[in-house]
């Protein structure tokens, strides 16, 4: 490695001191985060999915998720029927290993569609937990309390989107923490870092520079099951009508 | 008062209820998490516990930070957004200590399940049909991974 | 992945509410059945279930005690479940449970107990010896006073109880129901009849269930069936089963009229997965058949053993239709993806702590606790004078 080009201390101070209190352990946020600068949300790029699955091998890799439950997956619809209600959808092993060949001939439009927790501002599922171990934090992660959270599994059942699911070994209820403890340090999600087209972005509604206000301007954005009015903060930019 | 006389069998069992009352009480103060209600209905400290998860993904910045040569290369290229560890996978250990080795790559799988021909995929997203396109090679003999584009003088 | 047909969410293949849950809202609709029996003796002085009264009572409580098993075993964390008491969030129905089940347990059904037998208990703890004497001095929290004053306040504090005990009674199980009507993300549940629909098929359940164990115990006990008590017990419950039968065929008929964007899903499922349970269980065998052969009873002039014999099988056949009611809304809710595009199976499993024999385990429990509480408080007796009944 030429010396001359190591930029170390140099380049990136942010990331270098955020590098630092990740290599510290320190279990505080780092110092210079505060929780109520932020609001968290994401926007996926519909057409730019490719179905790779790279996010869900990222996320699991990152946190640990017991196979067999996801904490994001990629659905891949093909839609036929002019009336939207019947796309064929399918998502193997949650997209993890990416998606089976498509064949040209097929009838039919396909797409993929990235799933995981909205974050949602008014979340059904923190109005149902009775003791309050699932909440959304001041910058707008709905997050689980796994050392208090019964395992009850009524949030499962509140969720519209299905994206909570009962840990089998630790028995709480788990689901995506927008990587809650990377995005405080600085760092993007790990579905995020591992995406090689950009189709996921991690936004900060509350950042007056984040490039989601001006994207919100010039893109037919949606959410899922906007009718649950669920404030959900994951937008889908160009998100088919035959979406479930 | 002969009312009370009377009744005071029922002011007994009230008495019940107010013991075992005030007994949740006190019982509520010790066994309540102190960091409870901060912010919410919720226990405030669970917020830093989770903060202090481990990390496993370091980050295309800080990949960078030793690797610059690569990422003049990889600026330049049809890979110029495609992060480090999208391809390389988790890499925060060997950030930590550049002793530990990161896997060596199989192309044969990973390339192929972004660049696999599908219907399903976007028509502007370059992709081919793995056995016809190389015949079987893999693809680092043609094409370099940090800089793919061949006519762009990317080829080995 | 096995037993899914077209898609589901990932997540959602997995049920995570299993029969367990469908026997908690049973057992809660029993309690809240029989109490309803035991206030028609003191609200609506329907003096010819008279018999029955204590009997109601003591079923109410046996139920009422076995309730949280399920829950507690259904529990990821159960040691966790005090953290309902003390941190409870106001904006969950769930939460309400503890503060609801502690209410009904202890300020109406212990209390209107106590207070029923209050003279027994004294009595009982002049002529016991050993432990018993023991216990009986002990629930007499102190006080001998069984003067005809001292019984007359008990007389009217128990009147105020039951009182306050009839919509105890319903917001026991219905906010049972509620917990499951208010979840907007499952149209299956989501309804504000549910609550009502549960509370009523709760005390079609709960007065049949005292019905068949009064008459199975007299039975027992070599003693003539009381006929016009069972008579006009069977009376009530077949006016309650008109009214309940209504409200679930006016959510039936809502649904078909409407046929939203979850009606296919769900028609489909009722049609292929939830058949046997709700068509053949729920609506034929649990709900056309005892209400057509109470309605007999109640038109035609039948000998008393045809009567007797219609109750024993009506009553056996709503708790088949009204356990397959919360079969089919717990596990017909988990049957169908939210995204409406696929179904999954429920692998009910046989030994774990929330299979099969747990449940069965948890159905017997009762009857066992039931048998211990007549033992302790006997609720007829070969003396008269040992429980008066003043109306």
């Amino acid at each position: 490695m030429n010396l001359d080009r190591r930029h170390f201390l140099i380049m990136l101070p942010a990331a270098a001191i955020a590098w630092e209190h990740v290599l510290a352990g320190t279990p505080e946020t780092s110092p210079n985060y505060s929780m109520s600068e932020h609001w968290w949300g994401m926007l996926i790029d519909v057409p730019k999915c490719i179905g790779c699955g790279n996010c869900v091998r990222a996320c699991q890799a990152e946190n640990d998720v017991p196979d067999g439950f996801f904490r994001t997956w990629v659905e891949r619809y093909l839609v036929t029927d002019v009336n939207l209600q019947n796309p064929v959808v399918i998502s193997p092993d949650g997209g993890k290993e990416g998606f089976p060949y498509a064949a040209p001939e097929d009838e039919g439009k396909y797409f993929f569609v990235p799933k995981m927790c909205n974050h949602c501002a008014d979340s059904p599922c923190t109005q149902v937990c009775p003791v309050g171990a699932t909440f959304i934090t001041p910058d707008g992660v709905v997050l689980v309390d796994q050392k208090y959270c019964l395992g009850c599994a009524y949030c499962v059942q509140a969720c519209p989107y299905g994206c909570r699911y009962i840990h089998p070994e630790k028995r709480v209820a788990d689901k995506c923490t927008l990587c809650y403890h990377r995005i405080t340090k600085g760092l993007t999600t790990a579905c995020c870092e591992a995406c090689p087209t950009g189709a996921r972005q991690l936004v900060d509604l509350k950042n007056p520079n984040d490039p989601i206000h001006a994207f919100l301007k010039t893109h037919a954005v949606q959410v899922l099951k906007p009718q649950m009015a669920t404030g959900a903060k994951l937008f889908y930019n160009e998100l088919d009508g035959s979406v479930r | 008062m002969s009312f009370f006389k009377d009744a005071g069998h029922l002011f007994r069992f009230g008495f019940v209820f107010v013991i075992a009352f005030l007994g949740f009480l006190v019982l509520r103060h010790f066994v309540v998490p102190k960091s409870f209600g901060e912010y919410g209905h919720y226990r405030g400290a669970s917020i830093a516990e989770i903060a202090a998860h481990p990390i496993h993904f370091a980050g295309h910045d800080t990949c960078e930070t030793c690797h610059a040569d690569i990422l003049d290369t990889k600026k330049s290229g049809k890979h110029a957004n495609v992060n480090c560890e999208a391809c390389h996978g988790p890499l925060a250990a060997h950030a930590d200590d550049p002793s530990i080795q990161p896997a060596k790559l199989d192309t044969a799988t990973l390339c192929v399940r972004c660049h696999a021909a599908s219907a399903a995929k976007p028509k502007n997203f370059p992709q081919v049909d793995a056995d016809q396109h190389s015949t079987g090679l893999p693809c680092e003999t043609c094409h370099q991974p940090h800089s793919p584009a061949i006519a762009a003088g990317g080829a080995k | 992945m096995s037993g899914v047909e077209g898609y589901m969410y990932p997540n959602e293949v997995t049920l995570y509410w299993s029969v367990l849950i469908v026997l908690y809202p049973y057992i809660t609709g029993l309690v809240a059945g029989a109490f309803i029996l035991a206030s028609l003796v003191r609200i609506f002085h329907v003096d010819a279930v008279k018999p029955t009264y204590r009997l109601a009572l003591l079923t109410a409580l046996a139920f009422l005690l076995v309730a949280p098993l399920p829950l507690q075993l259904h529990l990821g964390h159960p040691e966790r479940s005090p953290e309902m008491y003390f941190t409870p969030h106001a904006t969950s129905a769930m939460a309400m449970f503890g503060f609801v089940y502690l209410w009904y347990l202890m300020a109406v059904l212990v209390f209107e107990i106590w207070l029923d037998y209050r003279r027994d208990i004294v009595l009982l703890s002049q002529s016991t010896t050993g432990w018993r004497r023991l216990l009986y001095r002990i629930m007499t929290l102190g006080s001998s006073n069984i003067s005809p004053r001292a019984l007359a306040i008990d007389e009217r504090a128990g009147w105020i109880v039951t009182l306050i005990g009839i919509p105890s009674a319903f917001i026991l199980h219905g906010y049972v129901g509620f917990i499951f009507g208010s979840i907007k993300a499952n149209p299956w549940w989501n309804s504000p009849l549910m609550p009502v629909v549960f509370i009523f098929s709760a005390m079609v359940s709960g007065i049949a269930a005292v019905m068949l164990l009064y008459m199975a115990l007299t039975k027992l006990h070599h003693e003539p069936i009381d006929m016009p008590c069972v008579d006009t017990i069977a009376m009530y419950l077949f006016y309650i089963f008109i009214l309940d039968f209504s409200l679930e065929m006016l959510d039936l008929i809502h649904r078909v009229y409407e046929a939203d964007e979850s009606f296919r899903t769900l028609n489909f499922m009722v049609h292929t997965r939830l058949y046997f349970s709700q068509i053949v269980l729920q609506i034929f065998v649990g709900t056309l058949v005892p209400i057509l052969l109470l309605g007999l009873t109640q038109v035609a002039k039948l000998p008393a053993i045809v009567r007797r014999r219609i109750y024993v099988v009506s009553g056996l056949l709503v708790q088949v239709g009204v356990f397959a009611m919360r079969w089919n809304v717990v596990i017909g809710g988990q049957l169908f993806s939210k995204s409406f595009l696929g179904y999954t199976t429920y692998k009910m499993t046989l030994i774990t702590k929330e299979g099969l024999l747990s449940a069965i385990a948890l159905c017997i429990l009762p009857l066992f606790i039931l048998w211990v509480l007549m033992k302790l408080l006997p609720p007829w007796s070969e003396q008269h004078d040992l429980a008066p009944h003043p109306s």
